[in-house]
């Protein structure tokens, strides 16, 4: 199981790398808020795998290391801040600039000379 | 207590010019005035002790760890310096009140000035060598301010510019020496420094220690090879010069020397370095001084002469030797000031500073002409003025050393010819303005108002008394200021009269060679002419230029504008660093036993695989590279589900629908296809490093999970119920244990909230009137179903939320994820029903709702104190209501409801605000 979980988590961060390393902001969003979620299982996994060991006490010992999980949580909802902050701002890139380019518009034309 | 108040004084009366700078003139200098006057008195009720012979001292902690305490004391080499910076600075401050025009500021000239003033007794007075650092790069930044006073003329902010960038990489040097000496001698404060002298000499880093700390010294006070920056400063308006070039802040190279010549001095290095650096800068400066044609040039390059002399003096230290330095420090300062204030006075009255203008004042300025004569003959050493007098012991000093064995010889013969010349400049100075021929010139000459010549009258007056009664005036301060230099029981004996030997030949050599040398000084200037000599200036400004042009070019290859470039070296350097870590491990695997996958783990994990895939395939088709996102999310939920996190699970699935919910909205103002823009070269470099990262967060990730571990969570399990008063310990955790660390969150929430909505101010979004196909948007805006639904749905999902926010404390649940419910029901209305409906019914701020949240949260916080306890103590207790049954209240839950709140706002401002864009409720130049 914990070789299943680490191969998931590292596909989740190579797709959402992948996506970063794009020229297009919607594709980096994308990219940025797989990355949190990636992170995020990376966290939870400090409190290590275990099935059926809610930390709620008097759900029945033992329980599972709940720090971790109360950390991933206001790591998910700030997550949510630094996603919607960046989708706003490629919005506004898209309306002052009139496009979506994540470089430069001067290294844009230098690229576009170079052809 | 006064020598702190003494040193804070200046600083804080800094502001006083400057609140009645729309005052008179007059008002504004008796403000700086009386700033001056009374760090004057302070330093006059604190002087009876020194001269008694006690060190004042004033102690006050800053940052114990580093050694650095705000330390003062009030030796007798402090005193000395301290009455030149503050009386010298004080005659400053009236003859600037005459000198300077109705158009400049008054009250920044005075602020400035006394921003120095400040900076410069803070440097003499320090206990601690780091505070002594902060105050020498408090002078550089101030004399800057100074020096470029007359910011709309280039040439001085080229000066300013030069001094600033030379003083202050000497200062850089000092700190780096300071640090060395402070930590041979393990402590920065001045006694424990001096305690440990013999190890600082001893230790094998003295030599650099001393070196740095040589570099600071010379730059500030101008020696050779750093003396060009003095000159170009000359560009500052005359009251500066004559103070920071002639009393202060070139001395306080000098005071270093020092203040820790009995700490660094006395070495063979010491004596090599500091001695022909001072008899260098002292010839060159002689010489120069003698070509210049401007006033002030010749000035300048006079003060480095003297200053040269002055190093050099501190270079031989030997008990008389340290005696003749403080001695011409006190001299040089006296008469240079005179001399600066009074071609401040000419360059004034007569409009011009040129040596070959000027001619003939005597008549137009004859009581101007008597100072001069006064205090230029105190500089070339005339016989009854204070000059001579110290340029004597001088001259007895070199004659007297034997250090260069049997060519120790050269040394006074070097010597005599620099006061040759230092003669024949002074004749200069007094001959060609007064005497000479006179010339027609910009202003018809005059005398200047009384007040102007007063600060040299008094000046001259000491150059005359000090040099008649040298014992009566100076050997009080003297004493002490000795004794600190060279130790314990130091005796001050000056006379006027050695009877015939060798010095008083040198002097008298020096006096009949100057005057030659003055009459032959065409011959000088013929010969000088035949080299093509650089301007430092010149040569400073190509050295800048070259460092800009070539950062310039390094910058454009780093900072490319490419934000792929930038993410790609990003995680490149994140792999540099990782891989040797891991290469570290000898093996992946762990200890820890493994659990075996099951099928539904598997489909699992191939799913949400799949759907990462699909998504990065997918890419530029928007709408299903969202969806393959929104599947990973609602798998990454499950997995929660699965490995025990209930309360992760079901803030996942909130957060993942209301954040795939902004993403379509944002899909309406983002061009709908994306061009396949990537070469298949760039393609395959980021899929190498894409591999990589997530090649080794996935080994990370492994290593970590397949190791034992032990956790601190046993305290939170444990006190959970007892200390807390919950079941749910992860919302324990976030309302109590850790709350203050939910507090900081949900301010960070509620701020990106506010980031986003001002964003969204005036932001004119690019909205298209149909699809990519030109087809128009469907005409049914709000479809029936979804608005009866989503009205049915409203408090159904607010009764849940309320459920879920009150079970938080005890079971899954709480102020997130009940937060995000109500939020993501609001937004359902918004979509189903229009940004109109809305408003209609329920108009109201989600601002001012985030900032209660944090408010809330916090006033919890601060309420435990009214009960003495920490900030965020919680308290509960358990209450039995009728038919409810036992039933716990705790402040927790008050927290809680500010996360709720905060949550819900900020969700909301976030979505309502984005979703009203292309509504006529859209956010428009609010609050300005």
């Amino acid at each position: 199981m914990e070789t299943l979980y680490a191969i998931t988590v590292g596909t989740l961060t190579a797709c959402s790398v992948y996506l970063i390393l794009r020229a297009r902001s919607f594709p980096i969003v994308i990219g940025l808020t797989m990355l949190s979620y990636a992170v995020n299982l990376f966290l939870f996994s400090s409190g290590r795998l275990v099935i059926d060991q809610v930390p709620i006490i008097g759900a029945g010992e033992p329980y599972t290391d709940p720090l971790p999980q109360a950390l991933v949580l206001t790591a998910i909802v700030i997550g949510f801040a630094m996603t919607a902050y960046s989708i706003i701002l490629a919005v506004r890139v898209r309306g002052e600039f009139g496009s979506d380019e994540v470089n430069e518009p001067n290294y844009q034309a230098e690229q576009e000379d170079k052809r | 207590m006064y020598l702190a108040l003494m040193v804070a004084l200046p600083f804080l009366g800094a502001i006083a010019p400057l609140l009645v700078r729309h005052h008179s003139r007059r008002t504004i200098s008796y403000a700086a005035g009386a700033v001056a006057v009374v760090s004057l008195l302070l330093l006059g009720y604190l002087t009876p002790s020194v001269l008694a012979g006690e060190v004042p001292q004033f102690l006050a902690t800053w940052l114990p760890q580093l050694g650095l305490h705000v330390a003062f004391r009030l030796d007798g080499l402090s005193l000395l310096f301290a009455a030149l910076i503050l009386g010298i600075g004080l005659l400053i401050i009236i003859y600037a009140h005459f000198y300077l025009s109705q158009h400049d500021d008054a009250g920044r000239f005075y602020a400035c000035l006394l921003l120095f003033m400040g900076s410069m007794l803070g440097i003499v007075t320090a206990d601690n060598l780091i505070l002594l650092w902060f105050f020498w790069e408090l002078t550089s930044i101030s004399s800057f301010l100074l020096i470029g006073f007359w910011f709309h003329q280039s040439n001085a902010r080229r000066g300013a510019r030069m001094a600033l960038a030379i003083t202050g990489a000497g200062g850089l040097a000092l700190l780096a020496g300071i640090l060395l000496i402070g930590n041979i001698a393990g402590s920065y404060q001045l006694d424990a420094v001096f305690a440990a002298a013999d190890a600082i000499r001893a230790h094998s880093l003295y030599v650099p220690a001393l070196l740095l700390v040589l570099i600071g010294a010379f730059t500030k006070s101008a020696q050779f090879p750093f003396q060009f920056w003095l000159p170009h400063a000359m560009a500052a308006p005359t009251p500066v010069s004559a103070y920071l070039h002639s009393a202060t802040m070139v001395k306080a190279g000098i005071f270093l020397l020092a203040r820790l010549f009995p700490v660094l001095g006395g070495t063979f290095e010491w004596f090599t370095i500091v001695t022909l650096v001072g008899l260098a800068t002292m010839l060159f400066g002689a010489y120069f001084a003698l070509l210049k044609n401007d006033l002030k040039g010749l000035l300048a390059f006079s003060t480095i002469s003297h200053l040269g002399l002055i190093t050099m003096l501190l270079g031989l230290g030997t008990h008389g030797a340290l005696l003749a330095a403080l001695f011409h420090i006190l001299n040089h300062a006296t008469f240079k000031a005179g001399l600066f204030m009074i071609a401040g006075i000419i360059d004034h009255e007569t409009g011009s500073r040129d040596l070959r203008k000027l001619g003939g004042l005597r008549k137009a300025m004859p009581m101007t002409m008597w100072l001069a004569m006064i205090t230029s003959a105190a500089m070339a050493g005339v016989p009854l003025l204070n000059g001579f007098l110290s340029k004597e012991m001088f001259f007895t000093e070199a004659y007297q050393q034997h250090l260069f064995g049997g060519l120790s010889w050269f040394i006074p013969v070097l010597v005599t010819l620099g006061a040759m010349l230092s003669v024949a400049y002074s004749i200069r100075f007094v001959y060609d303005v007064f005497f000479d021929k006179a010339h027609e010139l910009p202003k018809q000459p005059h005398e200047p108002p009384i007040m102007m010549r007063v600060p040299v009258l008094i000046l001259a007056a000491l150059c005359i008394t000090v040099g008649i009664a040298p014992m009566i005036m100076v050997s009080g301060f003297l004493t002490p200021a000795l004794t600190s230099v060279a130790g314990a029981d130091a005796e001050v004996y000056i006379a006027l009269w050695h009877g015939f030997n060798l010095p008083l030949l040198m002097s008298v050599l020096a006096l009949l060679g100057g005057i030659i040398i003055y009459l032959q000084r065409t011959e000088l200037f013929n010969f000088n002419r035949q080299f093509d000599i650089r301007d430092a200036k010149d040569v400073f400004a190509g050295i800048v230029s070259r460092v800009t042009r070539f950062c310039d070019n390094l910058m454009q290859r780093i900072e490319t504008g490419s934000l792929q470039r930038y993410m790609a070296a990003l995680f490149i350097l994140v792999l540099v660093f990782v891989i040797p870590e891991l290469m570290n491990i000898s093996a992946l695997t762990g200890s820890r036993p493994q659990l075996d996958v099951d099928a539904i783990s598997l489909s699992g994990a191939i799913i949400l695989m799949a759907a990462a895939f699909g998504a990065v395939i997918f890419h530029r088709q928007r709408l299903t590279s969202l969806l393959m996102l929104s599947v990973v999310g609602l798998m990454v939920s499950l997995v929660f589900i699965q490995f025990s996190a209930p309360d992760l699970a079901m803030t996942q699935l909130v957060v993942e629908v209301v954040s795939i919910l902004l993403m379509i909205l944002a899909l309406f103002f983002m061009p709908q296809r994306i061009p396949r823009s990537s070469t298949g070269g760039r393609v395959a470099r980021d899929i190498l490093i894409a591999g990589f990262v997530g090649g080794v967060v996935g080994s990370i990730t492994f290593a970590l999970l397949t190791r034992p571990f032990s956790s601190i969570s046993d305290y939170f399990l444990a006190n959970s119920v007892p200390g807390g008063g919950g079941t749910n310990v992860v919302n324990v955790i976030l309302v109590d244990f850790r709350g203050f660390d939910t507090l900081g969150e949900i301010t960070v929430l509620a701020i990106a909230a506010a980031g986003i909505h001002k964003l969204l101010n005036n932001l004119r979004p690019f909205m298209p009137s149909g699809d990519v196909d030109g087809r128009a948007w469907h005409q049914v805006k709000h479809p029936m179903m979804l608005q009866t639904i989503s009205q049915l749905v409203l408090p159904l999902a607010l009764m849940v939320s309320m459920y879920i926010f009150l079970r938080g404390h005890n079971l899954p649940g709480g102020g997130f994820i009940a937060g995000l419910v109500t939020a993501a029901a609001m937004i359902l209305q918004y979509m189903a029903n229009g940004v109109d409906w809305v408003k209609e019914r329920f108009n109201y701020n989600y601002q001012s709702l985030a900032a209660i949240g944090v408010l809330i949260a916090s006033l919890t916080g601060v309420g435990s104190w009214l009960f003495g306890a920490n900030f965020l103590t919680s308290w509960f207790t358990y209450l039995d209501w009728p038919i409810v049954g036992k039933f716990e209240i705790a402040t927790a839950i008050l927290f809680d409801l500010g996360v709720y709140l905060t949550v819900i706002g900020a969700t909301l401002m976030i979505l309502a605000n984005f979703g009203q864009m292309t509504t006529r409720h859209r956010p428009r130049q609010e609050g300005h």
